[in-house]
């Protein structure tokens, strides 16, 4: 092992190699992905940087293959991720649910481009953050963050793996080709604080391996630990095995999303500027509410109260506090590279009680700050 | 054909398993049909453990979906019952993240080479450290008898009313070209041979591949009039032919003719997991 896997200081990179650090700071030493823009980076970089600390990097023959191989990576012990783009993110889905079936902790990464299909391959997009929450059949909870910057790329990165070893849950992390390709200041912490796996407690004769704790998660034992463990994506009883009535199917589905619920207000993270006398409220994330900041500071020039709460975590998403918003402002503006994906949660949240104005593009480009001022001023009554 | 009516056999009061020690005894009896080959397979497979005396916390078997993928469920080992055809991916990076373990992939021919069928070739291709199982009954039990990639032609089956008129797969050439360092083929009437093939497949080091040619008298075997189970064992008797180290392009299944079994490749070449320590250590100068 290389006596520091961490390069703590002050870097200049960009949003996909700042994943690549903090993964590998938060101990990730098994990634499998396959070849794809605007992820490349992420991959590169672990291909060089993971042999060296004891890691193991593998490209695989698909992106399905890639999502198995981390879900079998952390049932191996390992601290487990991969990173795609939309067309393999599209392909990631069935393993993501065996993710969430079998309760394994591991980090999804997705670089998101133009789309539907092959899309813009080289140009930004958010189009991707309903099937983000959707994606993979039958209903689940899923927790999916959005950094906005490269700084923030590495440390929503340690974030992930945190929350996943916490949940015992896949972690999404949404990010989009400008933040991935940008190049900023990094810095990076000499120690990162991360959760570490949940351990059984009992030895192997009183260990029940779906039997959740009091917070619904149940501690985790891999292969080779002597508990001798059968996981399976059926629907199962507290022992693992396979149980084909309605009854333990209701439980294990409602308790897989309740563990995440309960906890939401540990993992449901946004940043508010400007919000204390705001009275018009801007809802964006990634690289989108980089973009707001420039409109809202325009904005305040121009006489307009304007404010932002930018999503750190998109789901689950933060219900409580865009209701709140909905009783303080006189209109919102949702900004993001799709027609409307986001927006629709805050509709649902502020029913109705204030307008909503959406500055939304397909993606290929990021908004301009005018773009979206003009979207303040119309909800503000400007226009 | 004939159909034979016989007692049923008894159950010995008190009779436990010779394999007991590594069976869920509390999942059991199993789901499979009355003269399917599985149960064959799966104490066979038992025996090949006990006989390696591998240590049982150490072994983890991974299956994909279908009736073969239930085995999985009923070995008291790490057991990991996938999604349909990604056993081989999930089991790659099992192995990889843990090379202490020793990893086996049992699995049927449509979860491994139609569905999963990519997954086998590159997981060869690299000589990936595993042993993968694949039980051959023809068609697709599990769902109800449909077509598969290694249904013989005229084959008929839920989704081949006229008869297949798809070319099959050879497994035995295609793992074999695929890279595999070790492939043989047995059939469910071969206990100890196959046992022995378990066996040296498990210690060989790399990819390996173990083909069982499996009754399946609900669904392949009623619908072509193969009788029951055991009239298609009897049908192995009089049609299998070993001969070890054969051509792994003259091992075609073809209906009411002769076919190959034994042993048709064994090869010693490094795995991929010694490949990437090797790469580490020479980049590193051995200072990992």
């Amino acid at each position: 092992m290389s006596p520091k896997a961490t390069l703590a200081g002050i870097h200049f990179m960009n949003g996909d190699e700042a994943i690549a650090e903090g993964a590998i700071a938060a101990g990730c030493r098994f990634f499998a992905a396959y070849p794809i823009t605007p992820q490349s980076e992420i991959a590169e970089r672990l291909a060089w940087r993971l042999p060296r600390v004891g890691g193991t990097f593998i490209q695989m023959e698909d992106e399905i293959a890639a999502m198995a191989a981390v879900v079998g990576g952390a049932w191996g012990g390992a601290k487990a991720m991969t990173a795609t783009s939309g067309p393999g993110f599209s392909l990631m889905m069935e393993n993501l649910g065996l993710a969430i079936m079998t309760e394994t902790p591991c980090v999804l990464v997705n670089v998101q481009r133009g789309a539907p299909s092959t899309g813009l391959p080289t140009a930004v997009g958010q189009g991707d953050m309903m099937q983000a929450r959707w994606g993979s059949h039958g209903h689940y909870e899923i927790i999916a963050l959005v950094p906005a910057s490269p700084q923030e790329a590495f440390d929503l990165t340690v974030r992930a793996f945190s929350l996943a070893e916490r949940f015992r849950v896949p972690v999404l992390l949404m990010t989009d080709e400008v933040v991935g390709h940008m190049y900023e200041r990094v810095e990076i912490p000499d120690e990162v604080p991360i959760a570490p796996r949940r351990r059984p407690t009992v030895p192997p004769s009183e260990f029940v391996p779906f039997a959740p704790g009091p917070d619904l998660v149940p501690p985790m034992a891999c292969a080779g630990e002597g508990y001798r463990v059968h996981v399976t994506g059926l629907t199962h009883d507290e022992r693992g095995y396979p149980d084909m009535s309605d009854g333990a199917h209701d439980r294990l589905v409602r308790r897989l999303c309740d563990k995440i619920l309960r906890y939401r207000n540990e993992i449901t993270f946004y940043e508010e500027v400007g919000l204390d006398d705001a009275e018009i409220a801007v809802v964006s994330y990634g690289i989108s509410a980089r973009v707001a900041y420039g409109a809202i500071a325009r904005a305040r020039e121009a006489g307009i109260k304007a404010g932002m709460l930018r999503l750190i975590t998109a789901w689950p998403f933060p219900d409580e506090r865009v209701r709140a918003l909905a009783d303080q402002v006189k209109g919102i503006v949702v900004v993001e590279l799709n027609l409307g994906q986001m927006s629709r949660e805050v509709e649902r949240a502020i029913q109705g009680k204030v307008p909503l104005v959406g500055v939304f593009h397909a993606g290929g480009r990021i908004h301009t700050p005018e773009e979206v001022l003009a979207g303040i001023e119309e909800v503000a009554g400007c226009r | 054909m004939q159909v034979k009516t016989k007692p049923a056999p008894e159950i010995v009061p008190g009779a436990r398993h010779p394999m007991e020690k590594y069976l869920r005894t509390d999942r059991l009896p199993h789901i499979w049909c009355s003269g399917c080959g599985l149960g064959t397979v799966l104490g066979n497979f038992l025996y090949a453990v006990d006989e390696l005396g591998w240590d049982p916390d150490k072994v983890a078997v991974v299956s994909g979906i279908g009736c073969t993928g239930r085995i999985a469920g009923y070995l008291k080992l790490d057991t990991y019952h996938t999604t349909h055809g990604r056993a081989i991916a999930f089991a790659t990076g099992l192995k990889l993240a843990n090379p202490n373990l020793h990893v086996a992939v049992i699995s049927g021919d449509g979860d491994l080479f139609a569905i999963g069928g990519n997954h086998l070739i590159h997981a060869a291709r690299r000589n990936i450290d595993l042993t993968v199982v694949c039980v051959n009954n023809f068609n697709y039990g599990m769902t109800g008898g449909q077509v598969g990639p290694t249904t013989p032609l005229e084959g008929r089956t839920t989704t081949t009313p006229f008869g297949n008129f798809e070319h099959p797969f050879n497994l035995v050439h295609l793992a074999a070209s695929a890279g595999a360092s070790y492939v043989a083929r047995w059939t469910t009437l071969d206990g100890r041979r196959l046992q022995k093939g378990l066996v040296e497949a498990m210690a060989h080091n790399g990819f390996t591949f173990v083909e069982v040619i499996s009754p399946c008298p609900t669904n392949y075997g009623r619908r072509n009039r193969l009788g029951e189970g055991l009239d298609e064992l009897r049908y192995y008797a009089e049609h299998a032919v070993i001969r070890h180290g054969a051509d792994p392009r003259e091992a075609e299944i073809v209906p009411g003719k002769r076919f190959l079994v034994g042993k048709f490749i064994e090869v010693d070449k490094p795995t991929y997991h010694e490949m990437y320590a090797a790469k580490v250590a020479e980049m590193t100068g051995g200072k990992t």
